[in-house]
């Protein structure tokens, strides 16, 4: 695990994005940027990224970026990475998207540049819905959660994005947390150090969506780790390692309702519903031990 | 060539002084804080700088930096206006 000293005292957003109070999607940025360092090119398709950035003619982020539509973003990313590479440049080239421009819109140009190779990480910031236009339902919302399009609540399940990823086979792939920032700084560090197509996805806790107070952004991730809703590991060239925080939720879990009850959009989930997302964390959990034992 | 492109240049205070939007304003109890860093760290505008000092100017009052302390050095009271 990194330490405090380690961590760059640089800051790559000047102060201060438009995000709303308590954003963790901006935290993340910071720490990406951070252990990217300054040469960097940021790819973002329309996400609340792309809104938070300020008006023209001034930014707030000091490091290069490209504005894509939301089904480009891996695309543009994998062949500006190959660009860069052709004329001899290291420069890093990331795509900083939500889950909306990940799951639902941006899943084709996805796997293509997975399937072609090229040598980009791929970052899906994902606090599970559309965030930016005011919360509607998109393909990560979890079961039961109340959006601006499903106010009785969402009927399915969340897609199960690291699965589909997991099928490109790429030589790196994790998962964060906001809540844990010097987990996803060591992360996107070794994610960098590594040629080909890379993958994180971090689960970015939005109080004005998930309907909680604003301060309790970070309390909101590490529930979602120690109830084990959310697994932070990490796959290198096909073997996976739990990552240190989420140990303990692997043994022994929180009650699921620990993390479902301080959040408004969950507010009128019935039990039998929170039974089913707590047989589905059970049985994800069984699925992530198995696969760090090497059982399948 | 810049112009024509219409590029965008970094600046400090390109979103405004974001520290308006503040309904509560936090206080550190200097006797209370021992220095961990945690604040800084959890900070999501990173207005808190190496010395522990936030800058009121971009701080939007979230509270995160009450919530994560460890001694409880930092309240959040309600602004004046």
């Amino acid at each position: 695990m990194s330490t405090i000293s380690e961590i760059p005292k640089e800051e790559y957003i000047k102060t201060c994005t438009a995000a709303c109070a308590g954003c963790s999607s901006s935290l993340c940025l910071r720490y990406v940027l951070k252990a990217a360092g300054p040469d960097t090119v940021l790819v973002i398709p329309a996400c609340c990224t792309s809104v938070i950035q300020g008006v023209y003619p001034n930014t707030s982020f000091n490091v290069p970026v490209y504005n894509i539509a939301f089904a480009a973003a891996a695309a543009c990313a994998s062949g500006m990475s190959k660009a860069f590479r052709s004329a001899g440049k290291k420069t890093n080239v990331i795509a900083y998207a939500g889950d909306g421009g990940t799951v639902d819109i941006g899943i084709q140009s996805l796997s293509g540049a997975f399937e072609r190779g090229t040598d980009f990480l791929y970052i899906c910031y994902d606090n599970e819905a559309y965030g930016n236009t005011g919360m509607q339902r998109s393909g990560a919302t979890p079961l039961g959660a109340v959006t601006t399009t499903t106010p009785g609540g969402k009927g399915e399940f969340k897609k199960d994005l690291d699965r589909i990823v997991a099928a490109h086979n790429p030589p790196y792939m994790a998962t964060a947390c906001s809540a844990y920032p010097l987990d996803l700084y060591k992360k996107v560090k070794k994610a960098l150090s590594i040629e080909g197509p890379k993958f994180i996805h971090i689960l970015a806790p939005c109080p004005p969506g998930w309907r909680y107070e604003s301060d309790r952004t970070i309390e909101m991730g590490k529930l979602a780790v120690k109830t084990g809703s959310w697994v932070l590991w990490e796959r290198e060239y096909g073997k996976l390692t739990v990552s240190g925080p989420s140990k303990a939720a692997m043994k022994n879990p929180l009650p699921l309702e620990e993390y479902l009850k301080g959040q408004g959009r969950f507010k009128r989930v019935t039990p039998e519903i929170i039974n089913e997302l707590q047989q589905a964390v059970i049985k994800n959990l069984e699925r992530v031990r198995k696969e760090e034992e090497g059982i399948c | 060539m810049r112009e024509r492109l219409a590029l965008s240049r970094p600046k400090t205070g390109a979103c405004g002084l974001t520290g308006s939007w503040r309904v509560f304003r936090p206080v550190v109890d200097r006797e209370k804080c021992n220095q961990c860093g945690i604040c800084e760290i959890h900070c999501p505008d990173g207005v808190i700088d190496e010395e522990l000092n936030i800058d009121l100017d971009f701080c939007k009052g979230c509270g995160v930096c009450a919530n994560v302390c460890p001694k409880k050095a930092i309240t959040m009271v309600r602004e004046e206006r």
